[in-house]
């Protein structure tokens, strides 16, 4: 049999303050293409690992001006063109009768940017992914910490990356597969 | 906790948020535990098989209402609301409290809110499966429930989008639309948690399937975070419009005693309040049950009872100016509809309201009340009640007396009637416990966070 092409090297912390040490060396190392997994969200980390211009609130931005504006003219056409009706002589374009369903459609439209955004952003759903099969990467969601440096990252050496995170105090370090 | 917040809470000497001594692997340990070690305890298996008989009792109710018509219910003329209008907007404001807990108190960064929003979000969306149900089966005929949405049709009909009771389609799918989402967003992670740690391939291929592949990746971190707070800042705004869009069904009437502006404030502050109370009455069991005594503290317990004091003062507040107002209006309809409320063939009813939410909180005023979980418990259920009894004034005593005497009439609920709001709790009760069996009640990714070994020693880190 093959084997599967290596996808990078994984190191694993058992606390919050070693994983943020850790990226923070790494980064100043040269790596580029690293990524921590954490059980929950560590804000220090983003200082460490670069991450894109926030684009989710332009998305949801969006989302809401979709609602206000698709919603306000389903309501205009519905009323004055497509079937007018006399409601106690008041105008058919009656503009303050439109703004509750306006702005329900508005938050509406904008949260389901959010989520489908955010699941966008992130490239989930994803079933598999190579840490997936590393023994102790089940840990990542509980208790434990993981840096993985990935194979495509032009300083990467399988062994000297592996060195240097063991230099860190990781309490493992593996090789991941594809 | 942050040390700040600890040294505060020793000040003031609160009772801690989470008690100390744990760690990652025992809040994970811990709350996983629930859903995948405990074996089905005597008593969930009751308090289960117990809703699910009056969940039953509700399908068999609206089976027949389908079949006979809402000729089996008491409404008529001229009370045609009856409970099914009562129950709707009692269980609609039940779930403003799920909300508030998880995105306004977010936002005002109150980290007591970790161990309880879970359960409040998913009460929240059972209470407005229950409300939703109630103005469908009310329409005469259910089954043409899609033409109150804008659909395209050969008849180029439009719905009345002029009219409340359309609001209201737009408001309540909106919000039971934007709960789900946010409730699913904040499970990804603890479904992942679940997934890793099942020990049974199918259990793992489910939650596995549910997790969506979440891995914990800070880039992911980061989207998800500035997702749920974009998400809470949405939900926020929301909450309070569509109790506002409930209250116009009567306010935007010209029915006296509905025909009032102060009933938009008036019915968001009541459903928090009544909200609150129902967190509580789940609340309590829970903590019991499962001996989440560490994490449910008798802060958020004190927390509870003061946001129940709060909205229960600004509730007595619009009750006053509502009989002022009345009296002040010098339209002898809305004096009659005030005076008879209080002396007419419903007394009873305003009195019981009273005593529930204008009295009764008035407890919650000493700390050894809001302390204890019987009393807060035994509380909670009287304004439960008080708020069911405090709408169904609103709606049946203005509509009872018609604007001319020989349209006078009286209602009450028959079997029929009874039979559906004890149905519903039997749809609420059952869900809430198959959450509690299935998911992890309390969110395990943020009470991580709240841990003070979670906090980064930036001195060490490089």
């Amino acid at each position: 049999m093959k084997q599967a092409p290596l996808y990078g090297v994984a190191a694993e912390f058992d606390d919050p303050t070693a994983i943020v040490a850790a990226a923070r060396r790494l980064a100043d190392e040269g790596y580029m293409k690293f990524e921590a997994y954490t059980p929950f969200h560590i804000e220090e980390l983003s200082g460490a690992i670069p991450v894109r211009r926030p684009l989710l609130p332009l998305i949801v931005l969006a989302g809401g001006v979709v609602g206000a504006v698709g919603g306000f003219f389903m309501l205009y056409y519905a009323t004055v063109i497509g079937y007018p009706l006399n409601i106690g002589g008041r105008p058919p374009d009656s503009w303050p009768m439109y703004i509750p369903i306006t702005f329900e459609l508005t938050v509406l439209f904008a949260a389901l940017f959010a989520v489908f955004g955010v699941l966008a952003l992130c490239r989930l759903p994803m079933p598999y992914h190579p840490l997936f099969g590393v023994e102790s990467f089940a840990r990542a969601s509980q208790d434990r910490f993981f840096l993985c440096v990935e194979a495509d990252d032009p300083k990467f050496d399988r062994q000297e990356t592996a060195n240097l995170l063991r230099s860190m105090n990781a309490l493992e370090v593996n090789d991941v597969f594809d | 906790m942050s040390a700040e917040d600890a040294q505060k809470s020793e000040e003031l000497r609160l009772p801690p948020i989470v008690r100390p001594g744990h760690t990652f692997a025992s809040v994970t340990g811990k709350i996983s535990a629930i859903v995948l070690k405990r074996p089905y305890t005597p008593g969930w298996l009751l308090g289960f098989g117990a809703s699910f008989m009056l969940l039953m009792l509700f399908m068999y109710a609206v089976t027949y209402l389908l079949v006979a018509g809402v000729g089996i219910w008491g409404v008529d003329i001229p009370v045609a609301w009856g409970f099914a209008i009562t129950s709707f907007v009692w269980w609609i404001g039940i779930g403003h409290a799920g909300t508030l807990i998880s995105a306004i108190l977010l936002l005002l960064n109150q980290k007591w809110r970790t161990s309880i929003n879970r359960f409040a979000e998913a009460m929240t969306l059972f209470a407005v499966a229950c409300a939703g149900m109630f103005p469908l089966l009310h329409l005469g005929r259910p089954y043409y429930f899609y033409w109150l949405l804008p659909y395209p049709n050969i008849m180029s009909l439009w719905p009345q989008f002029r009219s409340p009771l359309v609001w209201d389609v737009f408001a309540v799918f909106t919000y039971a639309t934007v709960s789900l989402l946010f409730w699913y967003m904040g499970l990804v992670p603890d479904l992942a948690t679940l997934r890793d740690r099942a020990r049974g391939r199918f259990t793992r291929k489910i939650y596995g399937v549910m997790a969506l592949g979440w891995r914990g990746a800070s880039r992911h971190w980061h989207q998800y975070q500035t997702g749920y707070l974009l998400l809470a800042g949405l939900a926020t705004p929301l909450v309070v419009s569509v109790h506002t869009v409930v209250s116009f069904d009567f306010a935007v009437a010209i029915v006296p005693g509905w025909h009032s502006t102060i009933f938009p404030p008036y019915f968001v502050a009541g459903a928090i309040f009544s909200g609150f109370a129902m967190v509580i009455t789940i609340a309590v069991p829970l903590r019991a049950a499962f001996g989440l005594e560490d994490f449910i503290t008798e802060r958020h317990l004190e927390n509870m009872a003061k946001v129940m004091l709060a909205t229960g003062l600004m509730v007595t507040y619009s009750y006053v100016f509502e009989t002022f107002f009345s009296w002040y209006s010098d339209n002898p309809f809305e004096q009659f509809i005030s005076l008879n409320r209080a002396t007419g063939p419903y007394a009873l009813m305003f009195w019981t309201q009273i005593t529930c939410n204008v009295v009764a909180p008035q407890f919650l005023w000493l700390r050894r009340v809001r302390r204890s979980s019987v009393l807060l418990f035994i509380l909670a259920l009287v304004i439960n009640l008080g708020m069911w009894v405090e709408r169904y004034v609103i709606v049946v005593t203005s509509l009872h007396r018609d604007f001319l005497p020989s349209s006078w009439g009286m209602y009450s609920g028959t079997f029929w009637d009874w039979a559906t709001l004890l149905g519903s709790f039997g749809l609420f009760l059952s869900l809430m416990f198959l959450f509690i069996r299935f998911l992890p009640a309390i969110s395990m990714a943020e009470m991580r966070e709240l841990l003070p070994e979670a906090k980064v020693k930036e001195g060490e880190a490089g």
